[in-house]
């Protein structure tokens, strides 16, 4: 199989290239993207990637698999390859520090700015705060995120604004506190969002529906969190 | 000192996983100036794989449940070499810590009344007179470590936590008095190195499962902790001592979580039978997980193992219903479907016993401080040392740890780390400054890597090692082929002084990291071995085919590995309790 593969060491490289590598993949296995970046760096040390879980569960090795988003670890080749031929690049539209690493800060940014913890005025109980399970339900579909980035960088409206528009993953997140019961911030979470840029740069795209490794929803997120702010402002 | 700059703390935490999460927060919050050091974004730790919950008798799924029946379990499935102190601690204050991770936003699954929902898990009872099944595991779903992960990362952005993302910790620096003031830690991203200064180190680099060839757990658990510390010249304890999980996927070596068998799923053999009802009649899959995990090599041995090699047993879920499966176990759904290609709706998930977690450690107190030995064979804390979570052996676990016990251990000793820290720092902790040699000796290792010109690999000695201690090391032990992994491992020792680092070039260089992160598997694993040698009977999580029994009268302790000689002695279990009466030793069934 033919895999192409982004490189760069700022070190050594004045322009980012694709390198062009032969890989045997063994027969009778299907092996996940994750294997092959292994089987690479065996060979040549210095291709560089994050990884971690390698189950899916932890969010370091977002790529650009074949055009698409997704995490390497998970995605088995049978699903990705096209013609024999593998094409990895690091997400789209954040900075790269070195071949498939991009710089995340913008990333973290958006998240940190929705204030992403529980708030309660209330002094805490001697036990936990109750919740029913109907309410709890509420947040199945937004807890999961594990914050790859795989959404937010597969946004167009990400890579205009990226310091302005928080992104279907920080919005995902907004939402998950949003729709908390025991949270008791809502009307300073949602002033805090209530500006031309924040929530309302999403142009219902829904790349972020079709990448997320989680199956999560942001846009529909999105679509609580709109309503909401309309509901506010009347 | 050169051009090395340095970064000065009153604390440091290194880990960014629950352990040292947990400690963190502590820390910031008492107004400790604190750095959290962590190789990977804090989310991006371990502890986000635990999936099955966390234990503690928080009274929810039964009324009248009780911390000291919890306790009894714990010493039990530790078989009876956990410290007493220190699980009545971990099991009594452990409600306050979980109500604490609620508040702090958790999304724990609920019952109908509102409260944490709780499933039930191996090993677990209504105390020393009543085998009833409890129920004392609480869960989020099936994803429990990463609710629980998040939440401690969101607690400490709210806390104001400042963080060294993406920072390697190399080596521990200590002063001439034998003190740890702080670590040599190089800056992944550029590639920088740094002397983080300290007057408080804590070690929560988590566990070291990478040291065997199958193993549940992540990439990055390669025993940094462990091995900074074993180089710094201080002990490990009961290093022998690593579960083996029965239900990793088999050839993938992913966990599917005990608490599959908690909702009610359970192992068959080749003949479609539920074997453990042979071996543990009353609590038959949710026996303790040493014992299963036994039971299941048994099975294959014998030759009722399934698939073409008769290599594995298989776990049977889809009479539960799409339902619950759905509701309870999404996450085990989304494993088994992409890494054994097996939909348990509809057919059983392929299982095997694999490497899950360290039960030995950092030996520390309750509060966290480290402990080392004097000649004479008496504890002695080590100044400015402090280790929590699954690098640290305090011991909560014994010879066996218990589901979900440690994610508990996390932020119970996690906190009482960062308390002791607080503490110590008030009552006017100083050290003598690390001299330029003492930064240099820290630095040696590192520079010899920088400096290599030709050699091996990191990879291909990494492969050897990972299969001597899988074959040799494994579920079931002997003394003649574990001399012959010893051996073996000597070899390995030789191969590791002339690894070279083709790669020199400084920002985000991963292949220098794996390097140095294949010198602490090696010690880990050295440490393990002779422990695994030393101990001359089978308990717990240790079984021998050469001493098939269990020894109270020459073993009921702690193993004790001496990084500078390479040797075991043995250190008193503790039996003294504060608030109850000891659980003495009992014969161990289920
Ligand atoms: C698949 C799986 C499922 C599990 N499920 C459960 C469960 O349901 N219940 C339960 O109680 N337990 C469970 N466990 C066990 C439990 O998850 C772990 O024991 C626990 O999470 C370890 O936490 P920790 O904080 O000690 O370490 P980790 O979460 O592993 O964190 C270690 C931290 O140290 C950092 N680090 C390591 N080395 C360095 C270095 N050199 N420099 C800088 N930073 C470093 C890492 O970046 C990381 O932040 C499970 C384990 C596995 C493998
Ligand atoms: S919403 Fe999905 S794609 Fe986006 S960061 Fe979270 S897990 Fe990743």
């Amino acid at each position: 199989m033919l895999v192409s593969i982004y490189r760069y060491n700022s070190e050594k490289d004045n322009v980012p290239y694709m390198e062009d590598v032969n890989v045997d993949i063994p027969e009778g296995k299907d092996l996940m993207v994750l294997d092959v970046l292994h089987l690479l760096k065996a060979e040549d040390s210095s291709v560089t990637y994050r990884r971690s879980c390698r189950e899916g569960v932890c969010g370091s090795d977002g790529l650009n698999m074949n055009g698409k988003n997704g995490l390497a670890c998970i995605t088995p080749l049978s699903e990705v390859v096209k013609k024999d031929k593998l094409v990895l690049r690091p997400l789209p539209g954040l900075p790269v520090i070195r071949d498939l690493v991009v710089d995340m800060s913008m990333f973290y940014k958006q998240y940190e700015k929705i204030k992403p913890f529980l708030v309660n005025d209330t002094p805490p109980p001697a036990i936990e705060r109750l919740q029913s399970p109907e309410e709890r339900e509420k947040l199945d579909g937004l807890y999961e995120c594990i914050l790859c980035a795989c959404c937010s960088t597969a946004c167009p409206s990400f890579w205009w604004n990226p310091d302005k528009f928080i992104g279907p993953s920080g919005l995902l997140q907004a939402y998950r506190f949003l729709a908390d019961s025991r949270d008791t911030s809502t009307a300073e979470r949602l002033a805090d969002l209530d500006d031309p840029f924040s929530v309302f740069r999403c142009r219902g795209i829904m790349n972020c529906v079709s990448v997320c490794p989680k199956g999560l929803n942001p846009t529909k997120a999105i679509g609580h969190i709109r309503g909401m702010l309309m509901q506010r402002s009347t | 000192m050169g051009s090395l700059r340095t970064l000065n703390y009153d604390a440091i935490v290194i880990g960014g996983g629950g352990a040292g999460m947990r400690a963190a927060l502590q820390l910031t919050e008492s107004g400790v100036k604190t750095a959290c050091i962590t190789k990977v974004f804090p989310t991006r730790s371990h502890t986000v794989s635990a999936q099955g919950g966390i234990t503690c008798a928080i009274a929810s799924a039964d009324p009248n449940d009780d911390w000291r029946w919890h306790m009894y379990d714990t010493v039990k499935g530790s078989d009876y070499i956990g410290d007493q102190d220190a699980i009545e601690y971990m099991c009594s204050v452990g409600p306050q810590a979980v109500f604490e991770l609620d508040h702090m936003g958790l999304p724990f699954s609920r019952t109908e009344e509102g409260r944490i929902y709780q499933r039930p898990f191996g090993g677990q009872s209504k105390g020393p007179d009543d085998p009833t099944q409890a129920a004392r595991t609480c869960a989020a779903a099936d994803r429990t470590g990463h609710a629980l992960l998040h939440a401690l990362y969101q607690g400490n952005m709210k806390g104001g936590t400042t963080f060294l993302n993406e920072w390697y910790a190399v080596d521990l620096v200590k002063n001439q008095k034998g003190s740890v003031v702080g670590v040599i830690a190089i800056c992944i991203e550029t590639g920088e190195t740094v002397y983080v200064k300290a007057k408080a180190t804590v070690m929560a680099t988590g566990g070291a499962g990478r040291i065997y060839q199958s193993t549940t757990n992540a990439l990055i658990n390669t025993g940094d902790g462990m091995g900074m510390a074993l180089r710094a010249g201080f002990p490990g304890q009961d290093m022998e001592m690593w579960q083996f999980h029965p239900t990793g996927i088999y050839g993938a070596g992913t966990l599917v979580t005990e608490g599959c068998r908690g909702e009610g799923g359970y192992l068959i053999n080749s003949e479609g039978e539920r074997f453990m009802e042979r071996y543990a009649p009353n609590s038959k899959d949710l026996a303790g997980r040493d014992v299963v995990a036994r039971s299941m090599v048994l099975e294959i041995l014998e030759g009722r193992g399934c698939g073409p090699d008769k290599d594995h047993v298989m776990l049977k879920l889809d009479h539960l219903g799409e339902e619950t499966l759905n509701a309870k176990l999404p996450g085990i759904l989304e494993l088994s479907r992409t890494f054994a290609h097996a939909d348990p709706v509809k057919v059983p998930i392929p299982v095997v016993p694999t490497c899950h977690y360290m039960m030995g450690g950092i030996p520390t107190n309750v509060g966290g401080e480290a402990i080392t030995r004097t000649a004479d064979g008496q504890d002695q804390i080590v100044e400015g040392l402090y280790a929590c979570g699954e690098a640290a052996c305090v011991s909560v676990h014994g010879a066996n740890r218990l589901g979900g016990n440690s994610l508990l251990d996390l932020v119970v000793f996690g906190r009482a780390a960062g308390l002791q820290i607080e503490k110590t720092i008030r009552d006017g902790l100083t050290h003598d400054d690390a001299s330029d040699s003492d930064i240099e000796t820290a630095l040696g290792r590192l520079n010899r890597l920088n400096s290599s010109t030709s050699g091996e690999k990191s990879v291909e000695v990494k492969d050897e090692l990972q299969k001597t201690m899988q074959l040799y090391f494994g579920v079931f032990r002997e003394g003649e082929s574990m001399q012959k992994g010893l051996k073996m491992l000597d070899e390995i020792g030789e191969r590791l002084k002339n690894i070279h680092l083709e790669d020199k070039s400084l920002a985000f260089n991963t292949a220098r990291i794996e390097a140095l992160e294949l010198d602490n598997l090696y010690e880990t694993a050295v440490a393990t071995a002779v422990s695994a040698e030393g101990r001359r009977e089978s308990r717990g999580a240790h079984a021998r085919n050469d001493f098939t029994e269990r020894d109270d009268e020459n073993w009921l302790k702690h193993s004790i590995y001496d990084p500078t000689t390479k040797e075991l002695s043995k250190r008193d279990v503790n039996f003294s309790p504060k608030t109850v009466e000891a659980f003495p030793p009992k014969v161990r069934s289920y």
